[in-house]
């Protein structure tokens, strides 16, 4: 299972922090803290493979964004990665070719389709179709709901 | 009221959005706190309006601030609030707000409740999968609890986007509230073979989740999970199910058997790097827990070798660094297979990444045997003086340490090699690990007899070059080497040769640089060897040597006497002071030598780790009782003045100190040996006598690194590469003289060899260096066997080791459950036999009876798989003609055909309606079809048919079964009075086909509904039910159960589980408990809890309702 996934930037900006089991807040710093340092130390050409306290962290750097997952003693890390390179690949499709300023501007979208992918922890489905049509189709909701609302509704004046 | 919301509208428009926020920020780089800090105070602005849309946008801006690491908790009801909108855009946001900030101490978890009920409920699919998103986040005990069946009725929900988030959440669900696992157990198995791929993996996942931790409980899903795992195409499925063989195969070796052959056909056939990674691991395991008993694998072995070779040849990182990984784990059990490969390994030492040549080094651990040993610790010791970086380098030094210390000096045949290791390792620039090789030093002198002359003399070398070891400064963390240095040879001081000197260069004014700690032993250790010098020179009358060195001391120590350490100071007080008294004797031509040497007498030997714990507590003892009676408060307060007093001499007390004479010292010392020695908690190091040998906490010492640019050099220290050298012309030689005594005679049995000694069997040939003698950790007489008090009972995962298959009496989930499993057996074949067996089962409807059928069932499942020949012949009906058969064996024959009914699971309705649900199973190997489902009415309860159809007609189940499956159906049932349990016949009809002929078959079984069943999970505010107890209108019971012992909120949590109670308030030992019937009722509970009694009194409109419930609750208690 995985314990928390990352995404922060080479200057060691958090950009995304999902966190499958529960953990304090002060621990949640801590260890964000610490764990950017040990991977921002890293040089290119090192495994994307480490192990830390009792996890194993697997990570990999997309353009300026690191990928950070922690994930449990037996866990298959080629596997993370691969659920890494998805979740990128997600956002890609999602945003068109996405970049460090999507995820920042709309960090509640990138939050969402994570949550379409990853859920407690565990994969949620191995298809990135039924992944991107979850995703579109809760959009569309969103678009209803917002769009009969005219100012004067609002107002509740109509 | 319009102009309050035109004004907000008006106001929203300038309100920021999160992009303005974002934006704002990066503006702001410099002052980003003080930019951010005015933006919570508008953002409480925010929240304080009425418009839902402002506030969702006041906490979507919040769950970034949170991101930035600021708080936020204080904005906690406000997330509420908008997660409860009835929009989907904002309760979106609500909930993701809410997962990303609550966890298990926001208090307003509590209030969420019922929305998250509401939301799960939802008719829109979205709304369910939002809320289960973020509750599979902030999931609490209390939430699981009172969640729980409800997250279990979407697992069987119609759209497979939530059926496959329920899933997942069940996982969470268990975690925090272990007693669901039971009743959901069946329905997630059964989502393993669900039509939609995304669930069928969700089932998968939480499955091997659970499995991986514990097990056992699980072996009998193992068929189940070899078929996904031949027919499943779908790699990330596969990895899980492969992962979960691997927990399984440890427990079950038949299993491991059978997986060699598909995994070794993944391993050949796959191009997923992931999968064969996974197949690899998993035969490892498989071979490991196979290893004992079984003829070798070694062709998958080899395989797998093979493989990881690839991997670890590949240029790819990762590959290189997982094949090390998986190779360290076949190190354990074949260490053969790897060694082979040592130069690839050796080669990984070079890698550019760090992370690879730790790897390497590990494996390198594993890979040492008597043979290469000096070779591999020769490389590393190249590696040392290549290394670049401190923390590389110490690594590598702690890991010759390791790789030469395992197992109790296993693989070491030359401890001279060894000591000379340590010494070289000495010279190291700058390293944090002095204290790790100091206690190698320690130990091998102590432990090995026979190199205490080698070691001393190096000691001695070491001490002399000390200025050599410190440089420029005392903080550098390899003179803790001296610490051991000077110990051993003051210990061993008889091995010296020249003593003298060495008193000489531990007395050199240098020393008072060195960490007080260090000084100490030096100071201590100088009077062991004036001791020893002394002897040397008993019994020549006015030995000039001996009053030199007295006179040595007397000029040296006050050096120390001085000292800012306590501890030095002290001891150099009290030495000088002897020594003194000593020089007065000398003087007068006493013979001293063996009384001072008598200060020291004694051998040190080592003490197991575990000893202490190991010492049994006699019978009688009782270590919590007081010895004497505790004094009383005045009492205390009358010795205050004499702590006082006592406060003021520590001044007195030193000075006292150095008056002691050794006689007096001597005696004291008998004395505290005769306590000793009749103390029977005392553990005794030796028989003879015993010292004590206290280390300063080595590790709290303040070590700074330094690097120096000259490498230091020792002159006059042997290198250890002479060793090697030696060492292969000693085997040599050895070998030849063993061939010519072969010749004469059987080789003598070395008595003295090392009990170690387990290599493998080519390495008994090569005989250590020395006659080693490696003293052994003592451990106290009778010790207590081993414990293994390692677990870690705080594991979530222990609460959920629970035995599946066994049937548990407490186990009634939702309203009821019922589980029935009647065997049907194939009457027609065998007539008698049957038919009569039949008839005594269907009368023993106890749960112990059922209970063994199902393990006999089980038992003849297995049976089944090894002989299948058999089975086809009872299939083309030959049976009728052969002679009867043993007991047994018609037995599991009779149990072919077995269909059955899993459980009944009631689900709660309005008014007088109730939902059974059952799951069918169909155990038998052929195809079952038309199954039809009627039972007999009562005046009371009756089947809803559907209209038109006659009162006695059944309901046909709307699917068939394939052999092995299981579905489940719903059956309506109203219900008139619910104040009392009822039991409903009921016949299940159905047509089982097999490849030739196919037959009716009939299968008995009874509904039980039972007062519970028809309470529904009601919340109650603690307001509202003192009105209801005030009312008057309730009639009172109560309940008394006995012998309870577990946790109050655990006796909490499964009444309201098992029966459907909410707690309405809880004030430690003591909780309001309340419930509500279909129609109507009100149930109110007090619980109550004291040593292990437990009082229920409860109150419900329903007299005989009541009574039952509770009746239904001490049953629950009495089988658990």
């Amino acid at each position: 299972m995985m314990r928390f996934m990352l995404l922060f930037s080479r200057q060691g900006k958090l950009r995304l922090q999902k966190w499958y089991t529960a953990t304090a807040e002060r621990d949640k710093k801590k260890m964000v803290r610490e764990l950017m340092q040990v991977v921002l130390a890293r040089k290119p050409k090192m495994c994307s493979f480490l192990e830390w306290r009792d996890l194993k962290i697997v990570y990999k750097r997309y353009a300026s964004l690191y990928f950070c997952c922690a994930v449990e003693e037996h866990d298959n890390e080629l596997i993370t990665l691969e659920v890494i390179h998805r979740f990128v690949e997600l956002l890609d499709k999602y945003f068109g070719s996405v970049c460090e300023l999507d995820i920042i501007f709309n960090f509640e979208k990138a939050y969402f389709i994570l949550d379409e992918f990853l859920m407690g922890g565990e994969i949620q489905d191995t298809s990135k179709k039924s992944v991107l049509k979850a995703i579109e189709q809760a959009d569309l909701l969103q678009e209803e709901d917002e769009s009969p609302r005219s100012v004067l509704e609002e107002m509740g004046l109509a | 009221m319009a102009l309050k919301i035109v004004k907000g509208s008006i106001d929203r428009m300038f309100d920021k959005n999160l992009q303005d926020l974002v934006r704002g920020i990066r503006n702001h780089k410099d002052d980003e706190a003080k930019y951010i800090s005015t933006c919570i105070d508008e953002i409480k602005q925010e929240l304080k309006q009425d418009n839902i849309a402002v506030k969702a946008n006041a906490v979507c801006k919040l769950t970034y601030l949170q991101m930035l690491g600021y708080d936020v908790s204080w904005a906690a009801f406000n997330i509420v609030e908008v997660m409860s909108s009835s929009k989907f855009t904002y309760k979106r946001i609500g909930y993701l707000a809410a997962s990303q900030c609550f966890h298990e101490g926001t208090d307003v978890i509590m209030l969420t409740t019922n929305q998250i009920r509401k939301d799960l409920s939802s008719p829109n699919q979205y709304d369910t999968g939002v809320a289960l998103t973020g509750l599979s986040c902030f999931v609490t005990p209390d939430l699981a609890r009172d969640l729980a069946n409800d997250i279990m009725t979407l697992m069987s929900h119609t759209k497979p986007y939530i059926r496959k988030k329920a899933v997942l959440i069940m996982y969470k669900v268990f975690l925090k509230y272990p007693e669901s696992l039971r009743p959901a157990f069946p329905r997630l198995k059964e989502k393993l073979e669900d039509p939609d791929p995304g669930v069928q993996s969700a089932a998968v996942n939480v499955i091997c989740e659970l499995a991986r931790r514990n097990p056992k409980n699980y072996l009998s899903l193992a068929p189940l999970f070899f078929k996904l795992m031949t027919s499943s195409t779908n790699n990330w499925v596969l990895i899980k199910i492969i992962k979960l063989f691997g927990a399984l195969t440890p427990l079950e070796p038949r299993l491991g058997k059978k997986l060699i052959e598909p995994l070794t056909n993944l391993i050949h056939s796959t191009s997923a790097m992931s999968l064969l990674y996974e197949c690899v691991n998993t035969v490892i395991a498989v071979l490991i827990s196979l290893s004992s008993g079984m003829p070798n694998h070694s062709a998958s072995i080899q395989l797998c070798v093979q493989k990881l070779r690839i991997l670890i040849e590949d240029s790819d990182q990762n590959l290189k660094y997982l094949g090390l990984l998986a190779m360290s784990k076949i190190l354990k059990t074949h260490p053969k297979s790897v060694q082979s490969h040592k130069d690839l390994i050796l080669q990984c030492l070079d890698d550019k990444d760090e992370s690879i040549r730790l790897r390497a080094l590990d494996l390198l651990y594993g890979m040492v045997s008597k043979k290469n040993l000096m070779e591999i610790v020769k490389k590393l010791m190249l590696h040392v003086d290549k290394a670049e970086g401190t923390t590389y380098r110490d690594e590598l030094l702690t890991k010759i340490i390791d790789i030469c210390s395992q197992s109790n000096f296993q693989y070491i045949t030359n401890f001279e090699w060894y000591i000379s290791i340590l010494v070289e390792l000495t010279r190291l620039e700058g390293t944090r690990h002095g204290h790790l090789i100091a206690s190698q030093m320690l130990d091998v002198a102590i432990r090995v007899k026979a190199i205490r002359g080698f070691a001393v003399a190096q000691m001695a070398t070491l001490l002399d070059n000390a200025h050599l070891l410190t440089g420029n400064t005392q903080r550098n963390g390899i003179c803790e080497v001296l610490y051991a240095a000077a110990w051993i040879c003051g210990e061993f001081s008889e091995h010296l040769e020249d003593p003298m000197q060495t008193l000489e260069a531990m007395l050199r004014p240098k020393v008072a640089t060195l960490p007080g700690h260090i000084q100490a032993v030096y100071v201590q250790n100088a009077a062991k060897l004036f001791a020893t010098v002394l002897r040397k020179h008993d019994g020549e009358t006015e030995s000039q040597a001996a009053q030199e060195t007295s006179q040595l001391l007397i000029d040296r120590l006050p050096l120390f006497v001085q000292s800012a350490n306590l501890e030095v100071q002290e001891r150099a007080s009290c030495i000088l002071q002897l020594v003194k008294y000593i020089q007065k004797l000398q003087q007068k031509n006493v013979e001293v030598a063996e009384e001072v040497t008598a200060l020291f007498a004694g051998e040190l030997n080592p003490v197991a780790p575990k000893a202490q714990k190991k010492v049994p507590i006699p019978e009688g003892l009782d270590l919590d009782a007081w010895i004497n009676e505790p004094p009383s408060e005045s009492e205390s307060e009358d010795e205050k003045p004499k702590a006082v007093f006592a406060k003021e001499e520590p001044k007195h007390s030193r000075s006292r100190h150095t008056e002691v004479d050794e006689k007096e010292l001597a005696r004291r010392r008998e004395v505290r040996k005769q306590e000793q020695a009749n103390n029977p908690f005392y553990i005794k190091a030796s028989p003879s006598s015993q010292k004590v040998y206290d280390a300063p906490g080595v590790e709290h010492i303040p070590v700074v690194q330094i690097d120096l640019s000259v490498p230091l050099k020792v002159p006059g220290m042997p290198m250890s590469d002479q060793y090697l050298k030696l060492e292969v012309e000693r085997r040599q030689k050895e070998k030849a003289e063993r061939k010519k005594k072969e010749k004469k005679k059987k080789r003598e049995k070395r008595g003295k060899e090392r009990k170690a000694d387990s290599g493998p069997e080519s390495e008994e040939d090569i005989t250590p260096a020395h006659q080693v003698d490696i003293v052994t950790e003592e451990m106290p007489e009778n010790a207590l066997p081993s414990d293994d008090d390692d677990k870690d009972p705080n594991d979530p995962h222990k609460a959920l080791d629970i035995d599946l298959d066994k049937y548990v009496p407490y186990c009634r989930h939702l309203q009821f459950i019922h589980v029935l499993h009647i065997i049907k057996p194939t009457v027609y074949w065998f007539p008698f036999q049957k038919s009569s067996k039949h008839k005594k089962k269907k009368q023993k409807k106890e749960k112990e009876e059922k209970e063994k059928k199902k393990k006999k069932r089980h038992h003849h499942h297995h049976q089944h798989h090894s002989d299948a020949g058999g089975e086809d012949s009872v299939q083309n009906g030959t049976v009728e003609e052969e002679e009867p058969l043993p007991v047994s064996q018609s037995h599991s024959v009779s149990l072919k055909q077995e269909v059955k009914v899993y459980d009944i699971q009631g689900n709660h309705q309005d008014e007088s309606k109730v939902v059974v649900s059952v799951i069918f199973e169909n155990k038998s190997d052929s195809f079952l079809k038309s199954m039809e489902f009627n039972v007999l009415d009562s005046l009371n309860s009756k089947l809803q048919r559907p209209e038109g159809a006659g009162a006695h007609d059944s309901l046909t189940v709307p699917f068939q079964l394939p052999p092995g499956v299981s579905n489940e159906a719903r059956f309506v049932f109203s219900v008139q009075s619910i104040i009392m349990p009822q039991k409903l016949k009921g016949t299940l009809t159905f047509i089982v086909k097999s490849d030739e002929s196919s037959t009716h078959e009939k299968l008995d079984f009874k509904l039980h509904f039972t007062c519970t069943s028809y309470l529904i999970t009601t919340p109650c505010y603690s307001d509202a039910y003192a009105k209801l107890l005030e009312s008057g209108d309730l009639k009172g019971s109560s309940l008394r159960l006995e012998g309870i012992n577990m946790p109050f909120h655990h006796l909490l949590a499964r009444i309201c589980f098992h029966h459907h109670f909410s707690v309405v308030e809880r004030i430690d030992s003591c909780a309001s408990m309340y419930s509500r019937s279909i129609q109507g009722h009100h149930v109110c509970l007090l619980v109550k809890t004291s040593d292990q009694t437990v009082s229920i009194d409860a109150k419900c409109d329903e007299p005989s309702l009541l009574g039952n419930v509770l009746d239904e609750i001490k049953q629950t208690f009495s089988k658990c």
